[in-house]
């Protein structure tokens, strides 16, 4: 399995074409294939190991979840991009794929408010629970203060 | 292989303690309003001061009990971060703060001075109150670097609290980041100076007078 064999399976199953970033493949693609991306990503490219899953805010176009997934025999790696669009907050949840997905899941949730539909404990894993709003988004207001001790 | 989906489920709240915990520290802000030894004891000292000749008792037993009290000034390990590496190196051999009578404890029960070393965090802080109510008084705290003194370079981080002295009161603040353990060693001998001098700036600091 190489880079360009990646290539072109991705192609071929989900049309569209992979960009070289960040040394390896990149792939946006739309929420509703989040997941089957993820099963196909695990059992025909081998990506076993979950290296990261993160978000970002970009304010009025809304949040973008993305996660990297790598396979260490072929070298390979793999990172995918979705756009939730303004306002949504729900996305499907990796942790049936991979189970190294499951407190990654929970502290984007806890930072940015991302619900990962399916998950198993969806609870915040960093604050604590009676924790107000998500701190990384960018309408955060840092300096507010807060009660009791802000 | 096939990985099956765990089952999704809502768990009961894990920090129902949390709750709890506030609640707990809203009746422990202030003295019991019926602690009836202190208030018998302060008439006590209070009529042993007010007879003929009475307050060189008073004068000379409070010397006699801050010179005990700073001499053996008992810190209560509350190592929060970079700055507790500084406060570990103050405590060990080569600075040696048992020189002045300070024994690192373990144990809040026994200790009188609480140096918060390092960021406080908004879900530390608890913890730290609760720490802090569990030493007997009279007590003091040191805020150490500047993360305890106004929350540092974490000042505008949405976790941080913006100063140790909003949790606790402070006595004394050493500056730096981290201070150096001879920071550390000039903030306690202010310390020492300051307990020297406990009762004639009379009792610790009430929320009132903290604002």
């Amino acid at each position: 399995m190489t880079s360009a064999d990646a290539t072109a399976r991705i192609r071929e199953r989900f049309g569209v074409e992979p960009a070289a970033e960040g040394g390896g493949l990149a792939v946006a693609l739309p929420r509703e294939r989040w997941l089957a991306f993820g099963r196909f990503a695990k059992d025909e490219l081998g990506c076993a190991y979950f290296n990261w899953l993160s978000a970002i805010d970009w304010k009025e176009q809304g949040l973008e979840v993305l996660y990297r997934v790598e396979n260490l025999d072929a070298k390979l790696v793999l990172t995918l991009r979705t756009k939730l669009g303004p306002g949504e907050t729900r996305c499907a949840s990796l942790v049936a794929v991979w189970r190294g997905a499951d407190w990654m899941e929970r502290e984007c949730y806890d930072m940015f408010g991302v619900i990962f539909e399916g998950h198993p404990d969806p609870r915040r894993i960093l604050l604590s629970e009676d924790w107000e709003g998500y701190p990384l988004r960018k309408d955060y207001a840092v300096d507010t203060p807060h009660a009791p001790y802000r | 292989m096939e990985v099956k989906a765990p089952l999704p489920q809502v768990p009961p709240p894990g920090w129902s303690e949390f709750k709890d915990l506030q609640e707990w520290e809203k009746y422990h802000q202030e003295r019991a309003t019926d602690d009836k030894t202190s208030n018998a004891l302060a008439s006590i000292a209070d009529a042993i001061h007010h007879m003929p000749g009475g307050w060189i008792v008073t004068t000379s037993t409070d010397k006699i009990f801050n010179w005990a009290r700073q001499s053996s000034i008992w810190p209560v390990t509350f190592g929060l971060a970079c700055c507790a590496i500084e406060m570990m190196a103050t405590f060990a051999s080569r600075f040696d703060v048992e020189r002045f009578g300070m024994v690192p404890w373990a144990s809040p029960r026994h200790s009188d001075l609480m140096i918060v070393s390092g960021t406080v965090t908004i879900k530390m802080a608890p913890m730290l109150k609760r720490i802090y109510d569990q030493m007997p008084d009279p007590k003091w705290v040191v805020s150490m670097g500047s993360c305890a003194n106004s929350g540092g370079p974490f000042r505008h981080g949405y976790h941080v609290v913006k100063g140790v002295d909003r949790v606790v009161p402070v006595d004394v603040y050493v500056p730096g980041c981290p201070p150096t353990p001879d920071s550390l060693m000039y903030g306690l001998l202010k310390l020492k100076e300051q307990v020297a001098e406990f009762q004639k700036t009379g009792q610790r600091s009430t929320a009132a007078d903290r604002g």
